[in-house]
């Protein structure tokens, strides 16, 4: 089935809102504006963004530490996660979280993640809640090849296949863990083999070309939705700037290997296809860029104007009283 | 009142809060048809189904993370960890993910769950199934925890920790199951943060926990005999700690000795006993005095286990020692 036009432009619309929020960010964050560090999704946005335009707001996803471009693409409010990047009062944790800690329950957002393999329990979690409930809501869980190797994740993926849980887990192979390549902190091709360890379909797909992640993500929730239990879907991707902002990312990957995969870049590679299939049109995209433009701005604004949170913050919010 | 052992109180109380709202549910290993190593469960699967009951794989990190994760989404699980020796598989899970997420996310998040486990030496289980590892969740802000010594505390205070909204660890001394005591019926809360004073005196307080709440008990028997009568504060619930009961027995009796089955170096009465001398030392006649097990793992050997948990010899000996001077 062809994918509707509103669909494509959505997606065209959420790809380009992560890739000009972390430029942003890493932006603010080279002007000493951020605390901190963070972790750009820059060149990785057609994986949150193809498998994000198949949920609905009251499915849930777990992100990792690499969280922006999986808040934006499930309608992570500009304003308040700019807020919170600062480490402002008016942000989505009133500062409390950071970067790495941004969740928003309302849009079934359950935090990104500073532990590698933070997300895999929490997910089952979410998919067993949904199926606890006679709900058909499914749950995303966004892992990268790092997470892939930690135990939590097997024991999340096994779980889920034991009670066929409504839960897709999303891999984001971006082929290093901080420095370590996969290539040498795995003996198998792809993370989507081992799939087979739990008895549950391993998809493997180009996580450059949103439409593919896209197609394969509605395959996965549908049958998520219908009681057929978890699939591991396995997106090839790579990631543009380093692990943080403030490393290079070239200590450990050659220059060659960077300049191959930004050919790949998910977003013209989009645009290419959305022009010639006249989804839009050039001015039509202008257009798109220029309010993604006006909301990154009055966010920055926002967060910039925005009062830290008061020493009197410090130790509310531990418990529920 | 009906009388009944810590375990079918224990089960009591779950089956009350299962009874009461559909989204308890528990999931843990062998807490099904088999109803837990100690029987704790037994039954309750034939009255609430394998979806309310839920036997897990052997996978600790799923099984709290699965509990996190649904009570973040508005379930209230009871999750059980076999023995709280295997938390160390699945550590990250409840200190880094239930205990922080409510902070971290700028308190627009609640984690209702309560994670069960047995703790405790005396069966001859050796050093990873003998444990008593409380002071480790003492440490971590976001937890509470519980430690019941009676099966009436057990029953009010997991029905209490089932309702609270924040995640609960609840302490289950393996020896205390076969316990008896009168427990009301039907449902009842304790509140935390709430010592109780398992028995009054005036010459000298002992705070004491769990399983040695009873020891702490005989202990003060026969010191009576020998004209010194014992306070025994039973905190029963670590974290919150209620520090004006602590505080209240030292002013009157103006000593302190502290008993707990943790090793003593770093155990929760390392915490008690500064909050005490911070808040009380001009109560005080003297040195506050712990009774606590070695800096060792927990041993095998029937003879090396007895030396290693705290006797009643050892509480009567550091009792005469305070009250002495």
């Amino acid at each position: 089935m062809p994918i509707p036009k509103k669909k494509m432009i959505e997606m065209y619309t959420t790809m380009m809102k992560i890739r000009m929020f972390e430029t942003k960010v890493s932006e603010l964050f080279a002007a000493n504006k951020i605390p901190g560090v963070v972790h750009l999704y820059i060149g990785e946005e057609a994986v949150a963004t193809g498998v994000c335009a198949t949920l609905r707001d009251t499915d849930y996803i777990t992100s990792t530490h690499r969280g922006h471009g999986h808040l934006l693409a499930k309608g992570g409010d500009v304003k308040l996660m700019l807020a919170e990047v600062f480490g402002k009062k008016t942000g989505y944790c009133k500062g409390k979280g950071g970067s790495m800690h941004i969740a928003d329950i309302d849009l079934g957002i359950l935090g990104a993640n500073g532990i590698v393999g933070g997300g895999p329990p929490l997910a089952a979690g979410a998919a067993l809640a949904a199926q606890y409930k006679g709900t058909d809501g499914v749950a995303v869980c966004f892992f990268g090849d790092g997470a892939s190797n930690q135990g939590t994740t097997h024991e999340a993926m096994n779980l889920a296949a034991c009670w066929k849980l409504p839960v897709v887990f999303v891999n984001e192979n971006n082929m290093y863990g901080l420095s370590s390549c996969a290539l040498n902190t795995m003996c198998v091709a792809d993370v989507a083999d081992r799939a087979a360890a739990f008895g549950i379909p391993g998809v493997v797909v180009d996580g450059n070309d949103v439409i593919a992640v896209y197609e394969a993500a509605v395959e996965a929730v549908k049958r998520a939705r219908k009681g057929q239990g978890p699939t591991l879907l396995e997106c090839k991707t790579y990631r543009h700037r380093g692990h943080t902002e403030g490393d290079p990312g070239t200590a450990y990957r050659s220059k060659e290997e960077i300049e191959e995969w930004k050919k790949k870049d998910p977003i013209p590679r989009f645009e290419k296809r959305l022009l010639q299939g006249k989804v839009l049109t050039k001015q039509t995209m202008e257009s798109i860029l220029t309010t993604i433009a006006n909301e990154l701005a009055a966010g920055e604004q926002f967060a910039e104007e925005s009062p830290y949170p008061e020493t009197s913050d410090l130790t509310t919010d531990v418990y529920v009283d | 009142m009906p009388t009944m052992n810590f375990a079918e109180a224990i089960r009591d109380a779950l089956r009350i809060e299962m009874e009461r709202d559909p989204n308890v549910y528990l999931i843990g290993e062998d807490v099904g048809t088999f109803g837990n190593v100690f029987g704790v469960t037994k039954g309750l699967i034939d009255q609430f189904g394998e979806k309310r009951v839920r036997d897990t794989p052997i996978t600790e990190s799923a099984i709290i993370g699965a509990a996190v994760g649904s009570a973040a989404c508005g379930l209230r699980p009871v999750a059980e960890i076999m023995y709280i020796d295997f938390i160390g598989v699945a550590l990250d899970q409840l200190y880094n993910q239930a205990a922080k997420m409510r902070y971290m996310f700028g308190g627009k998040i609640t984690i209702p769950m309560v994670l069960r486990s047995a703790c405790g030496a005396g069966r001859g289980s050796a050093a990873q199934h003998s444990q008593s590892l409380e002071a480790w969740f003492m440490h971590v802000p976001g937890l509470r925890v519980v430690m019941p010594s009676t099966p009436a505390d057990a029953k009010g205070l997991l029905i209490t920790a089932i309702r609270d909204d924040n995640p609960v660890v609840f302490l289950e001394h393996k020896l205390l199951y076969n316990t008896k005591g009168e427990v009301p019926e039907g449902e009842y809360t304790i509140p935390f943060g709430q010592a109780d004073i398992k028995r009054e005196g005036k010459d000298v307080t002992v705070v004491a926990t769990a399983r040695m709440v009873h020891y702490a008990l005989n202990a003060a028997e026969k010191l009576a005999a020998d004209g010194i009568d014992v306070e025994i504060v039973d905190p029963r619930t670590l974290s919150p700690l209620d520090e004006d009961t602590i505080l209240d027995s030292v002013k009157k009796t103006h000593k302190l000795v502290i008993v707990h089955e943790e090793v003593k170096f770093a155990g929760s009465g390392a915490e008690i006993a500064a909050m005490v001398a911070e808040k009380a030392f001009d109560y005080l006649d003297g040195p506050i005095l712990r009774v606590a097990a070695p800096f060792c793992p927990v041993p095998f050997a029937p003879s090396l286990e007895t030396e290693f948990i705290p006797s009643e010899e050892k509480i009567i000996e550091g009792v005469k020692t305070v009250v002495q001077g």
